[in-house]
């Protein structure tokens, strides 16, 4: 069980934090105009890769805020953590992985 | 007898009995189960599982691979070693061959958990954990100092001098400091038995196993620890281990360093003729200790030239050892009789047969963590080959085997001293020639060094595969003393070095741990939380009967005396459809949408269109997934041009408020908009009936009540007694109907009074069940029940519930995919079996309707299925919903569902089947 | 049915290892790769493995299978062996059920013990939804001609003695769906009986050998790169579950998969105790017990993404709450090691085979929690669909375009636990 560092609360048990899955995967901003293929990576298809990856967190039992995390799905390993960009959060850079 | 006077640290001055197997011991306090075994010159009755070859008990703690115990009395348990029950007055106990048993005998002990936090954790109470632990501790640093026996001292026997002075005199003092220093928390009979990320250990504390009563009365029978520690130190020692030879499973074939524990630690001389074979130092000081106890002692020594040092100690006490010399075998029949030596296998007579092929570091929690091990070949053996941050592994755990070495280890600068002991090199020695057929690697598993062969014969390369093929390794001690073993005879056998090999991966827990332990207090109404309304008493004392929806408990029907389920709901049914009901439907979840942003939210979140809800208005709304399909359904009332309440369906009220979070959070987070549950502050009534307008009016006297002032999907908000009350014109029946929303507080009162407001039209209390059969007549579908979320608004008849003004909102582009335009996609029906008395069992699926009225043979294609299914008071028949395929073009066909091997015929029809021109609904 | 007691049985327990299977002397030979292949399955589990084995069937044994550490180690070694079909829709009885059927002929046909044991699974049903979806798929497996029973909670106790049936519970058992026919295999005998038959017709097993990238050349791929050189091929079988989305990042074809640690535990070898299997979604719980003796028990997915094979400790202690709660009688039974493998799930928790946009590579992954009961199935399929360049009409509702056009088959709802 991990200790996760949210950007607000500090570190917590990882059974406080709830799973968003890949970061920065945008809404469409004009879902009508997709194809239906467009349509169903942006429903369906997110990245799997075994290393670092970008993702969203949540701390559900917590400040309930979400924040963004480069984490090595290898080790489980958090790179780092930060908020989720102020505006279009999907879409934001995330804070840079710390080799 | 095999006790002997002067040693051990048991309290000879009291006794205990237990009884293995039928048979009385006597013991002391202190003493564990085998060693009051083996003070009788007894064993558990036990054979190996395969073989049925007798097994005795092969070392001294959780390393034994054989002394496998079933515990009677007090607290039955299965599968424990003798080597780890501590002896307790009463104890009833029996040998297992194999098998535990599992007692029906209910289990009442209480098991909790204690979470700690702290700077160190150090693992091992033996000399280097505890001078670790000391030495934190003056640090200041918060310490923690966890170790699995009964007392600290690890293997130190008193015999070693520290300091100056005997080890075990050392030991009472730091333990004693350290039980004086407020930063430290040192547990005894503490095992850790689970590594994971971040510093976080488990360990396992038994709390009522040296008592005669399992403890049962007094407090939790065993604790887990969920320590988080920032940096945690092993010091857990390393485990002997055998050398394999012919015929090693006998009773009297004990690894070296347990013979000497057994001396002393319980006073107890488990042989009198002992053969030591070594090829380790380590074992001299056990040959030297049994004689000095007593015993005739002779060492086979392995290696080419035994140490010159244990060698003179050994000659002084006339004491004969002999190297380069293997032993290749045993005889006897329920123990070793003798040791059969040399290439000429000469029998030597013994009863007790000691070996030591060197030491195995116990790195498992360092190994639980990804911590990498490598063999070292001056050891043969695997330890740890890099530092892992936070993770510091000490003494012989880490392959640190001299006494002064372990401390300076353990203790830097600070560290008592020891005297420096010479060591002669491990000779790496896995088996000795012999018949492979009788060379038991894991004797517990009856597997023997031919199986090993067997599986490199078959073509397998990996220790993996190996141990599958074998089941090396696998039994209750996990291959504590095999493991190590079957990986060199392996790579033997391939003709490869043991380090490409490598062993098997150590994962938790170091030693079994009851599930009781681990499920804690998370047993029967804490398993999970149980969510009641502030009525709810109200619904037990009448009567009422429960149904879980989520964590909530709803009641489902009130019965009264003499009434099943059916007929209750008929008769609330008719309540509501021609006088008055009351429900509870306070568990609704609950949302205040607030913000300038909050129509612009909702807009894109429910299919409908929420920014033109006027103020004092209600609109039921439907939100769907990114799929398309319908996620959860509700209530919107608009509170002011800036905020709004969402109602939610009872058992999603969390998704739904997490689905509205992440959106607001990550995607629109331009959108000034806050979400607060308000699911437990307000308690909701619906009053619902002809004669709801009537018990309302009456009770809020103040709010004119008529139709004109208070029109269908309105709310309006007043006070009773100064409490604030909001109600509100909303059916979920059809009938006449307002919900009454007061804080939950006041929520005993209100329901108080709308029951003696209603008295006089028998108001009549209803359940879930009642409201599901209302709105069923209604067409109305619920959420979960009715769908299954593979169903579209549209596939629920809710076309228009869905925006065509909006440009977008979540789910919209997904009702464009070619599958949602198939006309074969099911759709919700009603369902009436034209018998007009079965009752379709929901669930049941739907065919095609075969002229002979009979069920084809499999396959059966099928067009459906009933997702609700009543008899219906209003309707004086039973009704069910369906999704059919295709169904809205099906209405009007019969078709036919499989009831017990029958086909029952049923007619397709619209949902709504009461009241389809809605006149009943403004009373 | 030995019930447990603290009395001495009537008669002594069969010793466990009394009545295991001697293995074949003979297993699979360690092949060196050879240049070329008409075939080359990546990965080296049950699916793969089945695979070969039924394309031999085929008369396609220019076949390699490669496997990048030892055979079957992955989920194949970590799985807690569960067969059976009933599940709810049409397509996946289909694939089920023809594996189903393949493993009740699977020892004759390999000639090894699997110690395959049809003793039936329950799946409890806890709340009034869970009763209807129970039913539902009850009634949709007889129609698809499946073995499947409806049971009220007298008769669940009477299937399995030690479920606790009474009202005392947190989540009372309703009743439960019970599948005769579905039964437990030993899982690595079954990975080493398909090896040794692939071996036997000629398809080199190679172990120790990771595909590390593709070779192209425009909609084919002529052959696989790995860590023991290059080797061409005429037709690529991809069988690598969890690591899948590794190889599909190579190719650059993306798939809606995430990999999961899935955990999963064992006992110490008890006394038999648990005649059948019980699966419980509300209360989650899926245990059976193995031959040895051993309870081997299921838990809950990690939420997070992970190719670790090994997950977070808090989900083991509430299997273990949820086993308590469900069976009192486990209470005093001791776990002896967890472990994890990396599951590859889908959005619709169904599995992805067939086709890819490079016309000889065919994919298999995506079957989460339920590779192992598909094996033979899947293997017998989606060696036809290899054989024949096309889907073979049992997989052909998994294709990837599912997502695309929304026939998605979602097994999430009504199926219970997708174990």
């Amino acid at each position: 069980m991990q200790l996760i560092a949210c950007p607000w609360c500090g570190p917590r048990e990882e059974i406080e934090f709830s799973y968003g899955g890949q970061a920065a995967v945008a809404y469409p901003a004009d879902p009508a105009s997709l194809s239906d293929e467009q349509w169903a990576r942006f429903v369906f298809f997110r990245d799997n890769p075994k290393g670092p990856f970008a993702e969203r967190w949540v701390h559900s039992a917590g400040c309930r805020r979400w924040f963004g995390a480069v984490r090595d799905t290898r080790t489980y390993e958090f790179l780092s953590v930060g908020p989720l960009s102020a505006t279009t959060a999907r879409t934001s850079v995330l804070p840079e992985a710390t080799p | 007898m095999s006790r002997i006077e002067g040693y051990g640290r048991i309290d000879r001055s009291r006794h205990v009995t237990v009884t293995v197997d039928g048979a009385a011991y006597t013991g002391h306090p202190g003493d564990s189960l085998a060693s009051v075994l083996l003070a009788h010159d007894a064993r558990p009755a036990n054979t190996g599982v395969k073989l049925g070859r007798p097994r005795g008990i092969g070392a001294s703690w959780t390393e034994d691979p054989t002394g496998l115990v079933q515990v009677e009395e007090p607290f039955p348990e299965p599968m424990l070693l003798a080597t780890t029950v501590e002896a307790t007055d009463g104890l009833v106990a029996r040998g297992v061959n194999g098998q535990g048993r599992l007692s029906e005998v209910p289990d009442l002990a209480r098991y909790d958990r204690l979470h700690t936090h702290c700077d160190v954790l150090v693992i091992g109470a033996g000399p280097a954990g505890l001078v670790a632990a000391r030495t934190a501790a003056r640090r200041g640093d918060d310490v923690v100092l966890v170790d699995d026996r009964p007392t600290a001292g690890g293997t130190l026997t008193g015999t070693e001098t520290i300091d100056g002075r005997p080890s075990l005199d050392v030991v009472d003092e730091i333990v004693a400091e350290l039980t004086t220093s407020p930063n430290v928390t040192h547990l005894q009979r503490t095992t850790a038995f689970g590594h994971y990320d971040d510093g976080f250990v488990l360990a396992l504390e038994r709390r009522t196993s040296h008592t005669d009563d399992g403890g049962l009365a007094r407090r939790s029978r065993q604790r887990v620890h969920r320590i988080r520690a920032a940096r945690i130190v092993v010091a857990a020692g390393a485990i002997e281990r055998p050398i394999v030879l012919e015929d090693n499973d006998r009773p009297g074939i004990m690894l070296a360093a347990s013979a000497r524990d057994f001396l002393h630690r319980y006073g107890v001389l488990a042989g009198r003729e002992v053969v030591v074979f070594t090829s380790d130092d380590a074992a001299y000081a056990a040959a030297v200790d049994l004689h000095d106890a007593g015993a005739s002692v002779q060492v086979l020594d392995a290696r080419a030239t035994a140490p010159t040092l244990w060698s003179r100690r050994c000659a002084d006490r006339g004491i004969a050892v002999t190297a380069n010399t293997h032993v290749h075998g045993t005889r006897g029949e329920d123990r070793i009789t003798a040791a059969l030596v040399g290439p000429e296998r000469r029998e030597v007579a013994c009863d007790l047969l000691l070996t030591s092929g060197g030491w195995n570091p116990t790195a498992h929690l360092f190994s639980h963590v990804g911590g990498r091990l490598a063999y070292d070949p001056s050891l043969g053996a695997f330890r740890p080959a890099a530092p892992r941050p936070g993770v510091e592994v000490i003494g012989a755990a880490d392959g640190t085997f001299g006494l002064a070495d372990i401390l300076r280890q353990a203790g830097g600068v600070g560290a008592p001293p020891a005297n420096e002991e010479p060591r002669d090199p491990t000779a790496v020695l896995w088996r000795t020639d012999g018949d492979p057929t009788r060379q038991f690697v894991d004797i517990q598993r009856d597997a023997t060094v031919a199986d090993i062969a067997r599986a490199v014969g078959a073509g397998m390369t990996s220790v993996e595969h190996v141990k599958r093929y074998t089941t090396i390794g696998t039994a209750h001690d996990q291959g504590k003393t095999s493991g190590v073993i079957a990986s060199g005879i392996t790579a033997e056998l391939l003709g490869r070095p043991v380090e490409d090999l490598g062993t098997t991966t150590f994962r938790p827990p170091y030693t079994p741990v009851a599930f009781a332990a681990l499920a804690g207090r998370e047993r029967g109404d804490l398993f999970d939380p149980v969510r009641t309304t502030p009525i709810h008493d109200r619904h037990v004392a009448a009567g009422a009967e429960f149904e879980d929806v989520g964590q909530w408990k709803r009641a489902r029907h009130y019965p009264h005396p003499g009434e099943n389920m059916t007929d209750a709901v008929l008769r609330e049914c008719a309540a509501v459809r021609t006088s008055v009901g009351i429900m509870d439907a306070s568990t609704l979840g609950k949302i205040d949408v607030r913000g300038p942003d909050a129509a612009v939210l909702l807009d894109r979140l429910y299919t409908n269109m929420m920014s033109s809800l006027k103020v004092g208005r209600v609109r039921y709304g439907v939100m769907c997934g990114n799929d398309g399909m319908v996620f959860d359904d509700g209530t919107v009332l608009r509170l002011a041009d800036d905020r709004f309440l969402v109602t939610t369906t009872t058992g999603n009220a969390a998704a739904v408020l997490d689905w509205m979070e992440e959106w607001l959070q990550t995607e629109w987070p331009e959108l000034r908009v806050r979400l607060t549950s308000v699911t437990e502050q307000w308690s909701i009534f619906a009053v619902a009936g002809p004669r709801s307008r009537d018990v309302v009016g009456a009770v809020f006297a103040d709010l004119d009540v008529s139709n004109e002032a208070f029109g269908f999907m309105t709310w309006h908000d007043t006070a009773l007694d100064g409490v604030p009350v909001r109600l509100a014109r909303i059916s979920f029946s059809g009938e006449l109907a307002f919900e009454v929303s007061v804080s939950a507080w006041y929520a005993p009162a209100v329901w108080a009074r709308l029951l003696e407001a209603g008295r006089d039209h028998g108001i009549t209390p209803y359940g879930t069940e009642t409201m599901h059969v209302l709105r069923a007549e209604k067409g109305y579908p619920i959420i979960g029940q009715d769908t299954d979320g593979t169903v579209s608004p549209h596939d629920l008849g809710m076309a228009w519930a869905v925006s065509k003004k909006k440009p977008d909102f979540v789910g919209r582009r997904s009702f464009g995919r070619p599958q949602n335009q198939d006309p074969l996609r099911k759709q919700l029906v009603s369902l009436l079996p034209t018998d007009a008395a079965t009752k379709l069992p929901e669930g049941s699926q739907i065919v095609r309707f075969a002229d002979d009225g009979r069920l084809p043979a499999p396959p059966v294609p099928m067009l459906g299925h009933v997702t609700s299914s009543y008899h219906s008071a209003a309707l004086d028949r039973p009704f069910a919903l369906a999704l059919v395929k295709g169904g809205r073009e099906r209405i009007g066909e019969v078709v036919g569902v499989p009831v017990a091997g029958e086909l029952v015929p049923a007619l397709i029809g619209e949902t709504v089947l009461v009241d389809p021109e809605g006149a009943r609904r403004d009373g | 049915m030995t019930h447990a007691g603290t009395t001495a049985p009537t008669t002594a327990p069969t010793p466990p290892g009394a009545d295991l299977p001697e293995h074949q002397e003979s297993l699979w030979r360690s092949a060196e790769p050879k240049r070329s292949y008409d075939v080359v399955i990546v990965g080296g589990g049950g699916h793969g493995l089945a695979t070969a084995h039924y394309l031999a069937k085929l008369g396609i044994t220019n076949v390699a299978v490669l496997e990048k550490g030892w055979l079957a180690g992955g989920n194949m070694a970590r799985n807690t062996t569960l067969i059976r079909s009933n599940y709810l829709w049409d397509e996946s009885a289909g694939i089920y059920e023809h594996a189903l059927k393949l493993w009740e002929g699977l020892e004759e046909d390999l000639g090894y013990p699997i110690l395959f044991s049809q003793r039936g699974v329950l799946n409890l049903a806890h709340t009034e939804q869970d009763v209807r979806d129970s039913v539902r798929r009850v009634e949709a497996n007889k129609l698809n001609g499946i073995d499947a029973e409806w049971l009220d909670p007298d008769e669940v106790a009477k299937v399995c003695p030690i479920v606790n049936v009474s009202g005392d519970i947190r989540y009372p058992v309703q009743g439960a769906t019970f599948q005769a026919r579905a039964g437990i295999a030993k899982h690595d005998y079954v990975a080493w009986g398909f090896a040794r038959r692939a071996s036997e017709a000629g398809i080199d097993i190679i172990e120790n050998c990771e595909v590390t990238g593709f070779v192209a050349d425009g909609d084919r791929v002529t052959g696989v790169r790995t860590t023991r050189g290059d080797i061409a091929a005429g037709t690529v079988a991809l069988c690598a579950a969890g690591h899948t989305s590794v190889l599909l990042d190579m190719l650059g074809v993306p798939a809606p998969l995430q990999s999961h640690p899935l955990q999963a535990l064992v006992s110490e070898l008890l006394e038999p105790v648990h005649p059948t299997i019980v699966m419980s979604n509300a209360v989650h719980v899926y245990v059976s017990q193995a031959h040895k003796g051993e309870l081997v028990m299921g838990a809950g997915v990690d939420t997070y993404n992970g190719y670790g094979q090994r997950g977070a400790f808090h989900i083991i202690e509430r299997q273990m709450a949820a086993a308590v709660e469900l069976f009192p009688v486990f209470a005093r039974a001791h776990l002896l090691r967890s472990w994890a493998g990396v599951v590859d799930v889908t959005p619709d928790a169904s599995p992805i085979v067939g086709a890819t946009p490079y016309e000889n590579v065919f994919l298999n992954c995506g079957w989460g929690t339920g590779g192992f009961k598909a094996t033979p199935g899947l293997g017998w399929a989606f060696a036809d669909t290899v054989a024949h360049g096309r889907p073979h009409p049992l997989v052909a509702p998994f294709g990837l375009d599912r997502f695309v056009t929304g026939a998605l088959v979602d097994e999430h709802g009504a199926a219970a636990v997708a174990h």
